[in-house]
């Protein structure tokens, strides 16, 4: 009755090529979901093509997918036998029923209904019933329905209204592909070239190629001798214009046409040749392309596109395709590197492997740059080496040092306190230099004042991711004057996040004030909190010793060498700090330069004290107004004697006159 | 015209034979002509004067079939080799892709040769078509001939082939060497297209 599948005839055995993918593709349709799409499904082909073998692969692949389904296989000779035999039996209506229970029903050589009007009405009435249930049909013939002789029209319809497809004869690679995987099968061996030899020989169909393959095969084993593919010529008759009826098909084929057609064998050998230039040329592009996938796919691209490229017959202007593949993996290179620059976490985005999404990258990258502009940093003015150190600022100095030793691990954060003027920004810029020596540091030091602004910006400009990346970027940063966040309460709050996730990355924080965090006011508590939990070192009035070494630096860096005198005079002057010391120093300097005379303790004297030299000298040990002035000066009263009076002989004479 | 249609997926190569008058190009189309199959071969148009002297060109359109996908055809043109028929020579030589040069092998011809081929390079030059980069294969033709009549190979070789392009020797009337000058020249045209697919 029904055939049962053949195990060799399934989708893996079926060597699918331009000829007969659409067929294929449909099958595989159909198989994953019976009755869902194209039923019934029509293929058509010429004699050998593959319809049995498709049909029955159909057939696998539907019970692997669903073991349940009930497949029923069989060709149309054998329906009518059966039905033949059930009508005899008298059993007409079992054998309609059998047949509405089938899940997929796969009938071979429908072609043979012609002239069957009986047979016509029944497979009529059981592809109405089986489509109205929504079971699968699939049926072959060597021709479309239209074609089948005597086909009534209804029938004609009904099996053109799924999918009619056809399959054509296979063109030469496909050809070989079939020879090598059924020479594979068999266990046989050939040279090179004799496969392909045979594949020239445009045979109708694939079962001819089979006879083919089966006569070298049988020769090979007879003769114990391997074929080459000149012998290959003799043996299947191809090209030396034997054309013995044993060997070339009769009738068939168009090259062995060519051959029989008196002494053409010039003809067919320039046809060969033709044929595998041609293989050749039009074939190389997709050796290029595997080329170029290879290629990049080993640098670890995704190569979707060309990989597309190859699902397609005959793309055109391939070699364009493959240089604009390349200039867009050179740019995503180019971008990866300048992002791995910048932001060493980014440069791993899967965007930057794939061609594909070049426009991501290279949004991406344009994020990344944006966001990469580093935050301001360390001014290069206040070197650590010219800070002066006293024991006025000794506490201060020792624990930024420590604080260098092992960024953001002893004292995070470091708060500075102490009044203007004495070198908290100088301390500060300065951890922020020594800071910033260390490989990778993006050290943000900048005023308080900056960083609002900064914010305030970045929110106008609806930045403020932008704005926060950058400085979460930073490995350490350095505030002066965070008394100026009093009221900034978003500032305060972008600052308590940054606070927070830098601490705990271990990144050195270092900010500044004038007075300890918690007599601050305007500042969140959680803020002053977090500043009392590193260490808060206060800077003291200057001490003479750091006087002197700020007077000795200030003044060398002017390329003067002083005469201690002035040092000792200027650093015993009562300054509250390094400021106005540093504004004492510029006054006498001013007036050094003024007068053009050279810098002494004398000229600070009268420039500071309003004395001349000459007074100096006569002051020093004498009484005067009742005070006793010391050579040293530093009696702040004599400040306010009037000592000179200028012309006051000349007045006097006049007023007497 | 494109070499080849990716389209249409067509593949059309036009093929001029040139070279002086009398030197054998309508033979070599002749001789194909009768080799290939009738239902390969189109018609063969052949304008001759009355002394069945090339007057205008002959054309041979053969068709290979299916190759690799691609139905392929040959169209195989021939010049009026005659002096003074030289606008129908570039006309014909318009969107070759290949060349085949039928020189004729007697000694007393080897000027008409040369001067041919003069002609060949200026006619190309005037479709901005190089010389040095077209497909060209040269034929040595009338080689049958008694040997003190002609000269050898070896000699033609010296006189004309200064490029070093393939040559063939034959005789164009018994069929020697024409599929050989064929194939050469298909080989050399196909290759082209394999270098440039793009087309």
């Amino acid at each position: 009755m029904t055939s049962a599948l053949n195990p060799k005839y399934s989708f893996d055995t079926f060597v699918v090529g331009a000829a007969n993918r659409l067929a294929v593709t449909a099958g595989r349709t159909v198989a994953e979901s019976p009755g869902a799409a194209y039923n019934p499904l029509f293929i058509y082909s010429g004699s050998g093509l593959g319809k049995t073998h498709l049909l029955m692969a159909v057939g696998h692949a539907a019970k692997k997918a669903a073991p349940k389904l009930n497949i029923e296989y069989l060709t149309l000779d054998e329906y009518v036998e059966a039905f033949h035999a059930s009508v005899a039996a008298g059993q007409g209506d079992a054998f309609r029923r059998r047949f509405q229970n089938v899940d997929v029903l796969l009938v071979d050589d429908v072609q043979f209904l012609t002239n069957r009007k009986e047979m016509q009405s029944e497979l009529l009435r059981l592809t109405e019933a089986l489509q109205a249930a929504g079971r699968q049909i699939v049926l072959t013939s060597d021709c479309p329905p239209p074609d089948i002789a005597d086909l009534d029209e209804r029938l004609i319809s009904r099996l053109s209204g799924g999918l009619v497809v056809d399959m054509g004869t296979p063109d030469y690679e496909t050809r070989v592909a079939i020879l090598r995987r059924k020479a594979e099968e068999r266990g046989a061996r050939f040279e090179p070239g004799v496969l392909e030899t045979v594949a020239r020989a445009e045979v109708g169909n694939v079962r001819e190629l089979m006879g083919a393959l089966n006569r070298l095969v049988a020769f090979q084993a007879v003769n114990d001798t391997s074929i080459n593919a000149e012998t290959v010529k003799q043996i299947l008759g191809l090209g030396g214009g034997e054309g013995e009826g044993g060997a070339a098909p009769p009738g068939d084929g168009r090259a062995a046409a060519a051959a029989k057609s008196g002494g053409g064998d010039e003809f067919g050998e320039f046809l060969a040749d033709v044929t595998v230039t041609v293989g050749k040329a039009v074939e190389a592009w997709r050796a290029r392309v595997g080329e170029a996938v290879l290629r990049w796919e080993g640098e670890g691209y995704r190569t979707h596109r060309l990989e597309a490229l190859l699902q397609r017959d005959a793309p055109a202007a391939v070699d364009d395709a493959i240089a604009a593949f390349a200039g867009d993996v050179e740019r995503l290179k180019a971008l990866e590197a300048e992002v791995a620059d910048l932001d060493p976490q980014a440069a791993g985005q899967s965007v930057f492997r794939d061609p594909e999404r070049l426009r991501e990258a290279e949004e991406a990258a344009a994020k990344v740059r944006a966001g990469a502009a580093p935050p301001p940093g360390p001014s290069a003015a206040f070197p650590l080496a010219a800070f002066a150190v006293g024991p006025s600022n000794q506490v201060a100095v020792s624990a930024a040092r420590a604080a260098l030793e092992r960024p953001g691990k002893k004292y995070n954060p470091l708060v500075l306190v102490g009044k203007s003027g004495l070198g908290k920004t100088h301390l500060l810029n300065a951890i922020g230099l020594e800071l910033a020596r260390g490989k990778r540091a993006v050290v943000a030091c900048l005023s308080t004042q900056a960083f609002v602004d900064e914010l305030i910006a970045a929110i106008d400009g609806n930045r403020v991711d932008w704005w926060r990346g950058r400085y979460r970027r930073a490995t350490a940063l350095l505030l002066d004057d965070i008394q100026l966040l009093a009221g900034k309460e978003r500032t305060q709050e972008e600052l308590f996040n940054l606070f927070n996730l830098l601490q705990d990355k271990d990144r050195q924080l270092v900010f500044t004030a004038p007075a300890h965090p918690n007599t601050l006011s305007g500042l969140e508590e959680r803020i002053v909190s977090r500043l009392e939990g590193g260490l808060v070192a206060e800077l003291k009035e200057p001490d003479r010793d750091v006087k002197r070494a700020v007077l000795e630096r200030m003044l060398h860096q002017q390329g003067v060498n002083p005469e201690p005198a002035l040092i000792d005079y200027l650093a015993d002057r009562p300054t509250d700090s390094v400021r106005s010391l540093v504004g004492l120093l510029q006054r006498v300097v001013g007036a050094a330069a003024a007068q053009d005379g050279p810098l002494s303790a004398g000229l600070a004297r009268e420039v500071l004290e309003g004395q001349s030299a000459r007074d100096t000298r006569r002051s020093s040990g004498f009484r005067t107004s009742g005070l006793v002035v010391s050579s040293l000066g530093g009696i702040k009263s004599r400040e306010k004697v009037v000592w000179d009076w200028i012309d006051v002989a000349d007045r006097m004479i006049e007023e007497f006159r | 015209m494109s070499l080849v249609n990716f389209t249409t997926r067509e593949i059309t190569c036009k093929i001029v034979y040139y070279g002086p008058g009398r030197s054998g190009k309508t033979t070599n189309l002749h001789y194909i002509y009768g080799r290939v199959p009738d239902s390969r071969r189109g018609r063969m148009v052949s304008l001759a004067t009355q002394t069945d002297r090339t007057l205008f060109f002959d054309f041979l359109p053969i068709d290979l079939g299916q190759i690799s996908g691609f139905s392929t055809r040959f169209q195989l043109y021939t010049v009026p080799g005659q002096v003074y028929y030289n606008a129908t020579r570039r006309l014909v030589l318009q969107g070759a892709d290949g060349v085949v040069f039928v020189g004729d092998s007697q000694a007393r011809q080897l000027d008409e040769n040369l001067e041919s081929l003069q002609n060949l390079q200026s006619n190309l030059l005037e479709h901005g078509v190089d010389i040095r980069t077209i497909p060209l294969v040269l034929q040595y033709n009338k080689q049958d001939l008694p040997r003190e009549l002609i000269l050898s190979p070896a000699d033609l070789d010296d006189a004309l082939n200064f490029r070093g392009v393939p040559s063939f020797s034959a005789d164009a009337l018994h069929g020697k060497g024409v599929f050989e000058t064929l194939k050469g020249i298909s080989e050399l045209v196909l290759k082209k297209l394999a270098a440039g697919t793009a087309a």
